[in-house]
């Protein structure tokens, strides 16, 4: 498990690679909060395109990057999820709190 | 309705296991010759009971996770995960979405997660003694054209 970080202007994006489970969550999260605290994003483009598996740890982890986030007025977006991702995403509700592209097929 | 292959396991409730044990359920599963769909919700499932057992029944110890699967004739699946962790006191609220009874990030969508991707989850716990969590889910019969 690991996340690249990208900066571009007021836009951060955090491509996630791995699985995303209780046991990777608490790494992703530091790593994600560590790179918003640093550059002050207006948005955050969260992307899942190397993420193979997530169970609801990772709308946890959306959750909580918001909550961090909306404080400031800045938004979330994901990106790059897989049919099994968009599921689970789909299932929580998240659309309420971020933008959700389409899945990949 | 025969059972025609099983397995049992014991592992500690780390959660460097949670990956192992839906990887290991998938590849039993696997017989069935279950879609990439059929796979990924039960994988999603396994993963949110072993993880309810580290999070919840042994939040302050490490203590076992028994997970035991079967697969009968009729193409169904059925697996049981069991803890002796501090068990559920009032299981109707916690398979309620976004309950949750500890702090943190998490969603609330253990539960939900194995409701949904799941055709059916049987709940049982003992305060104290611990909880057993059973999934079970008919795999689609696929017919390959051999032409």
């Amino acid at each position: 498990m690991s996340v690249d970080i990208s900066v571009n202007g007021e836009v951060t994006t955090a491509y996630i690679n791995g699985e995303i489970d209780h046991h990777s969550a608490a790494s992703i999260r530091t790593a994600i909060d560590n790179a918003a605290e640093l550059n002050m994003p207006s948005l955050l483009i969260l992307d899942f395109t190397r993420v193979s598996f997530m169970d609801s740890s990772g709308i946890g982890l959306v959750m909580g990057r918001y909550r961090n986030l909306s404080r400031r007025g800045a938004k979330i977006h994901i990106t790059g999820t897989s049919p099994q991702i968009y599921k689970v995403m789909q299932l929580s509700g998240i659309e309420k709190i971020a933008t959700i592209d389409e899945c990949k097929k | 309705m025969k059972i025609i292959n099983k397995f049992s396991m014991t592992m500690s409730s780390r959660s460097a296991n949670e990956g192992f044990a839906r990887a290991t359920v998938a590849a039993f599963a696997a017989q069935l010759d279950p879609t990439l769909e059929e796979i990924n919700d039960i994988k999603t499932a396994v993963s949110e009971a072993v993880t309810n057992c580290i999070v919840h029944a042994y939040r302050e110890e490490i203590g076992k996770i028994y997970i035991s699967g079967e697969i009968t004739d009729t193409n169904v699946i059925k697996i049981k995960i069991r803890d002796k962790g501090c068990g559920i006191e009032d299981i109707e609220t916690a398979m309620q979405p976004k309950y949750t009874s500890v702090g943190g990030e998490r969603a609330g969508l253990g539960f939900t997660v194995m409701q949904c991707f799941m055709d059916s989850i049987h709940v049982r716990s003992c305060v104290e003694k611990g909880t057993t969590v059973i999934l079970t889910k008919k795999i689609s019969h696929r017919y390959i054209s051999n032409g």
